[in-house]
């Protein structure tokens, strides 16, 4: 439950101040890593913050075939984004919130968010956004169960049914269960990589109708709701990044060590992310369905291990 | 106190009953009439439902004379109160809606109106009955009203083939139960000696696990199982509840196949310790049901047949949780029982609450473009802006998206399957998770589907462009149950001491648990306010008032040809999801053959059959009938043969009964 | 005694029904069987009872007078009084009803029925009547006196009723009479049908009707 004990204050304050400043260095750090690979100089770290501030300015253009939802959309997965970063650990100190069954909640804000950005998208009445917004649908189903099944795995393993506790794993529980728990993140990694429309599903940088499937749901939006889409976007890195460190971290004592701990590990899954990019293609798209197979396969596999 | 429950509801049953006969003889105005009496009868329902729920006690009622001789007991006991209350609220928002939708110049309008009422009467006897004559005389009563309200448009050959099937498998269902009724009554038997064995009492113990006590289980499972629409005994739904008037499928797949699930329900509250195997068996159903019937509904392209197949996969997940519930009942596990049932009985009435919800909005979208087919509909966002918002909350709902009320129960069934990790053979707990996680997901592709080709975009017909409003008559209902969705997901604790009792009903405890702690529902609560409080923020926040330039045309990447035609379509968007599941769906598809450089006019069609009816069901009757067409020499044609063949009957009946 | 004379003369009416060759004496011959079943009860020493008077009166209107009525209502229309030989023969039918009727006088007695000395004679009546009647419906083929049959077949039903007169509600005795008057009514039309569609009253062409 939320406890209103003073020495958690500055740890939430900590959380929700990384929760709501840290999300654009996360893209930029992605390309600045993919542009330092490929020989270039890349844009700066920073760039994210700098084109929010700029599309926080600029006027937007609405097509008259929208109706409310366009707005509302992003809006939307901005918003169900920070109430879902309220709900996961940043390392090892429990979250702001944390209950029984929170990774449920968890779960089902991102689905909330995957069916705003949908319906805005298919608001347009144009048939780009539709063919994103199909794609995206069709990837979500088998993404689902694999996050659900690492969730089932990794409850197993720490015993907790609260995300808090399942990540906070570390120390004897880690080593007991290292096989299971690195399928469980392996099977976690293709999720993040198709929830976050990274290679090799799809291809951040492209704008052909025939390769997109995330740039395409937000073809239309400008000014300041695809300011909230691409910072809704961003802070999807962070907290689904979240899951996968957190029970990679060491536990040490001491606060500040476990947030430095944090932040150099989200930092380096960047830097991975960006890493992969640079060396993989993106995946034809009949084979993505086979790639997200492979990750529900992975956290199945781990949880029957757990059972031998 | 019991007194009053006992006749608020008999007020209720008659009054409902009684809707429709005001209409028989009033030139106009018959529909308002058996609209304000309807929902006279559902206060009075819904006053008895709550102080049952509040801990008024069970009523009962015997009554001495009914049609079959034997005497009728009523009983409403919190399960059934629970049940009473989708029973009494939906036909009520149905004949309002039946006002502006089904009115008097529309042929057989006051036929419609009888039965209506007739139907929502014998509900409430059949929440209440607690004598096998009891509920088998209401069971009967609903199933052949209801026949009659899915015949209502009968010139089309479609809605008489429909009917048929409806009425043949509701049928084969009550054989199956009034099977199942007499080999539960007697010694031995699941319902002990009470009035002939028929009366609703506990089972004793260990009767369940007897091969009787299984044979029992599997003929309720079945025949209960054709009601409800577990598949494969789903098959008469998805044509019955397209071709009925969108006002009687909303009664339909919101309360009567809600029956079936009572049935279940009432029998797993009477025994005391069930086998294990009873719930895993429901566990597999349920996911089965909700896995196929959520697959099938994305390769449609009929609106009220989608909305059917969904139906299948709701009572899919309500079973997840009944048998989540009985696993946890026959392994003693109080807290996995408690969450299990609760997450089914509250399913149970949020589903009633969206789907009526969505019928009564295709309902408009039918009533204002005369069209239910997907790829003729689109743009009705902006001609029918308050039906469109009431739509997207009914999909919002069904998809069990936080913070409407579809996300509280799944997260109850949820909790559930993630305790029985510890507590039961896990791999249950597994199916249940996955295929919870699928259907979320598929259920979520199929509504953005649905709401984004019927609501958003461009209009892709002349008609759909035509479209206006609805009459207030037909919105006041959407309004209220889109209220009711919003209400019970922003404050789940509500509800959670009723549906403690009503589960603990269930489970066969004396005292219910506090569900509202157990299941965190206040936080649930807590996080709702958050969530909205922010998106409304940040949309204000985009909006920016007056400083966006509006009225442009879609840019879409600088395409300068745009036409609505070039829309994503309905199955467009299905068509990748359909393809990987082709092996599970069958599509019948009919491409195009582009043979020369200019190609004209090509058509693009396809289709799935629903693989019980079209692929197993009719070919296999085909079969029969050409088997038994051997036997058709015994029709010679003469009136003459077949009297001799009555009178030899009776010359040898007579020398038997002499010699 | 009187019983006894009124029984026998009704299977005695059964024996002329089955080798009549015209249709007027064949109706002729089941409204006196129909009128001499009205007056049995009052034979039978119960007029005393109210409603067994009621019921008299009621069976001889019926029988006596309104079948009557839409028998000539219904061969009014039509052409020949004659009937062509029935399936079998004349010899055929009253052979086989008079074997009927011995194997029911012989196996009567075999019945669970309680024992009352007044009876003996209803069974064995009741259902040689009930057998001429059958065969007027199968081996007729005129559909006039298949209706006749018909006829002489609630005759019988009547007649077995009649050993339970006293106990029996007036009802079934009603539901009996109004039985029969429905169903000639209904036959009534049904002739007219079938000699407009068939301009024959030969109901061997309704077997064209066989898919």
């Amino acid at each position: 439950m939320c406890e209103p004990a003073l020495a958690r204050i500055p740890q939430v304050l900590v959380h929700v101040l990384t929760a709501l400043l840290l999300p654009p260095l996360l893209p930029g750090l992605i390309n600045k890593v993919k542009a330092l690979v490929a020989g270039r100089q890349g844009p700066p770290v920073l760039q994210l913050y700098y084109d929010l501030a700029k599309l926080a300015r600029k006027q937007a253009v609405i097509s008259r075939a929208t109706t409310w939802v366009f707005l509302a959309g992003p809006a939307a997965v901005a918003a169900a984004a920070l109430v879902a970063s309220l709900l996961v650990p940043f390392g090892h100190a429990p979250a702001p919130v944390h209950f029984e069954g929170d990774m449920i909640l968890f779960a089902y804000l991102f689905g909330l968010a995957r069916f705003a950005t949908v319906l805005a998208a298919l608001d347009t009445g144009s048939s780009f956004e539709g063919m994103g917004a199909a794609r995206e649908v069709t990837f979500s189903v088998l993404a689902e169960p694999a996050l659900f099944l690492g969730f089932a795995a990794l409850a197993k393993v720490s015993g907790s049914l609260s995300l808090s506790g399942m990540l906070a794993l570390g120390g004897p529980s880690l080593f007991r269960a290292t096989g299971p728990l690195i399928l469980v993140l392996a099977g976690w990694i293709t999720v993040y990589l198709a929830e976050n429309a990274r290679i090799p599903v799809d291809d951040p940088n492209t704008h052909l109708e025939l390769t997109m499937i995330h740039e395409v749901m937000v073809l239309d939006h400008s000014g300041r709701p695809l300011a909230l889409a691409l910072y809704g976007a961003s802070l999807k890195l962070l907290v689904l990044g979240a899951l996968i460190v957190g029970p990679l971290l060491p536990r040490t004592g001491r606060p500040w060590a476990d947030w430095a701990a944090f932040y150099g590990a989200m930092a380096l899954l960047a830097a991975g992310v960006g890493v992969v990019e640079c060396i993989t293609a993106r995946l034809r798209l009949n084979r993505v369905p086979q790639f997200l197979v492979a990750g529900l396969l992975a956290t199945a596999f781990a949880f029957f291990l757990l059972q031998a | 106190m019991l007194v009053a429950v006992m006749a608020l509801l008999v007020c209720c049953a008659l009054l409902t009953a009684l809707s429709g006969i005001p209409g028989l003889y009033l030139r106009a105005g018959g529909g308002r009439a058996a609209a304000w009496l309807m929902g006279a009868g559902a206060l009075a329902g819904l006053a008895a439902a709550a102080l049952v729920l509040a801990g008024a006690g069970p009523a009962a009622q015997v009554l001495s004379h009914t049609p079959l001789g034997s005497p009728g007991y009523l009983r409403l006991d919190p399960i059934g109160a629970f049940f009473l209350v989708p029973v009494a609220v939906l036909p009520a928002c149905g004949a309002v809606f039946g006002v502006g939708y089904w009115g008097e110049g529309h042929e057989g309008a006051r036929t419609l109106r009888l039965l209506y009422g007739l139907t929502t009467g014998f509900l409430v006897v059949l929440v209440a009955a607690a004598h096998a004559l009891t509920f088998l005389l209401a069971w009967e009563g609903m199933a052949v009203a209801g026949f009659v309200l899915v015949m209502a448009e009968d010139r089309d050959p479609a809605t008489r083939r429909a009917g048929w099937v409806y009425l043949a498998a509701t049928h084969t269902g009550t054989l199956c139960l009034f099977a199942a009724f007499g080999l539960a009554a007697g010694p031995g038997g699941l319902f002990g000696a009470g009035a002939g064995g028929f009366l609703f009492t506990p089972a004793a113990p260990g009767l369940a696990a007897t091969s009787r006590g299984a044979l029992t289980f599997l003929l309720f499972l079945v025949g209960f199982g054709f009601k409800a629409g577990i598949f494969p005994l789903h098959f008469w739904l998805p044509p019955a509840h397209g071709a009925a008037p969108s006002h009687v499928s909303s009664i339909m797949s919101g309360v009567v196949i809600k029956m079936g699930i009572l049935g279940l329900v009432r029998l797993v509250a009477l025994v005391p310790d069930p086998p294990l195997w009873w719930g895993a068996l429901l566990v597999v159903l349920g996911a089965l049901s909700g896995l196929l019937g959520v697959a099938f509904a994305l390769a449609q392209h009929d609106l009220k047949r989608l909305l059917a197949y969904h139906s299948i996969e709701n009572i899919g997940i309500i079973l997840l949780g009944l048998g989540l519930g009985t696993l946890g009942k026959a392994s003693g596990h109080p807290v996995l029982a408690l969450l299990g049932f609760a997450g089914a009985l509250l399913h149970v009435l949020n589903h009633s609450l969206f789907k009526g919800l969505l019928f009564l909005g295709a309902g408009s979208v039918v009533h204002a473009t005369g069209s239910r087919d997907l790829e003729r509909l689109g743009g009705l966002g902006h001609t029918m802006p308050f039906t469109a918002a009431a739509f997207l909350a009914g999909s919002w709902a069904i998809c069990g998206l936080p913070p409407l009320n579809g996300f509280v129960s799944e997260w109850l069934i949820y909790l559930a399957a993630f305790q029985g990790l510890a507590f039961l053979h896990p791999g249950w707990s597994v199916l249940a998770l996955a295929a919870l996680a699928m259907i979320g997901a598929l259920a979520a592709a199929c509504f953005a589907k649905v709401y984004g080709v019927v609501f958003q975009g461009r209009a892709r017909s002349p008609e759909a462009a035509r479209a206006a409003e609805v009459s207030l008559a037909m919105r006041a209902p959407m309004g209220v149950l889109a209220c009711a969705c919003i209400g019970l997901g922003a404050a789940p604790l509500l509800v959670a001491p009723a549906l403690a009792r009503a589960a603990a009903a269930l489970a066969g405890t004396s005292e219910p648990l506090a569900l509202g702690g157990i299941a965190h529902l206040w936080v649930l609560s807590a996080l709702a306010l958050p969530l909205a409080a922010l998106a409304v923020l940040l949309w204000a926040w985009s909006r920016r008032r007056g400083a966006h330039t509006t009225g442009q045309p879609t840019w879409d990447c600088g395409y300068a040809a745009d036409c609505p035609r070039a829309q994503y379509t309905a199955s467009s968007f299905a068509d990748s999801l359909v393809g990987s599941l082709r092996y599970v769906l069958w599509p019948r598809e009919r491409r195009p053959k582009l043979r020369a450089l200019f190609p004209g006019p090509r058509g693009y069609r396809s289709h799935v059959p629903d693989p019980v009816l079209e692929r197993a069901a009719e070919p296999g009757f085909d079969l029969a009938a050409r088997g038994l067409g051997v036997l058709r020499f015994l029709q010679g044609g003469h009136l003459a043969l077949y009297l001799l063949y009555i009178l030899v009957t009776l010359v040898v009946l007579f020398l038997w009964m002499v010699a | 005694m009187l019983t006894d004379l009124l029984i026998a003369l009704i299977v005695l009416t059964n024996f002329a029904m089955a080798v009549t060759s015209r249709i007027n004496k064949a109706i002729q011959t089941a409204v006196v069987q129909g009128v001499l079943l009205g007056l049995l009860p009052l034979a039978m020493g119960l007029g005393r009872h109210p409603h067994i008077l009621l019921m008299v009166a009621s069976t001889v209107a019926v029988k006596g007078w309104l079948i009557p009525h839409l028998f000539r209502r219904a061969t009014r229309r039509l052409k020949t009084p004659r009937e062509v030989s029935p399936i079998g023969g004349f010899t055929a039918s009253l052979v086989m009803c008079a074997v009927g009727t011995g194997l029911a006088v012989l196996l009567a007695g075999n019945l669970p029925l309680a024992p009352g000395s007044r009876l003996t004679l209803f069974v064995p009546a009741s259902l040689s009547t009930l057998l001429t009647g059958f065969i007027l419906l199968i081996f007729r083929r005129k559909a006039l006196t298949q209706v006749v049959g018909y006829l002489v077949l609630e005759n019988g039903v009547y007649l077995f009723g009649l050993m339970l007169v006293e106990e029996m509600p007036l009802l079934v005795e009603a539901g009996i009479l109004l039985d029969l008057f429905v169903g000639i009514f209904i036959m009534g039309i049904v002739i007219n049908h079938i000699t407009a569609a068939f301009d024959s009253m030969d109901t061997r062409h309704l077997a064209e009707l066989k898919d």
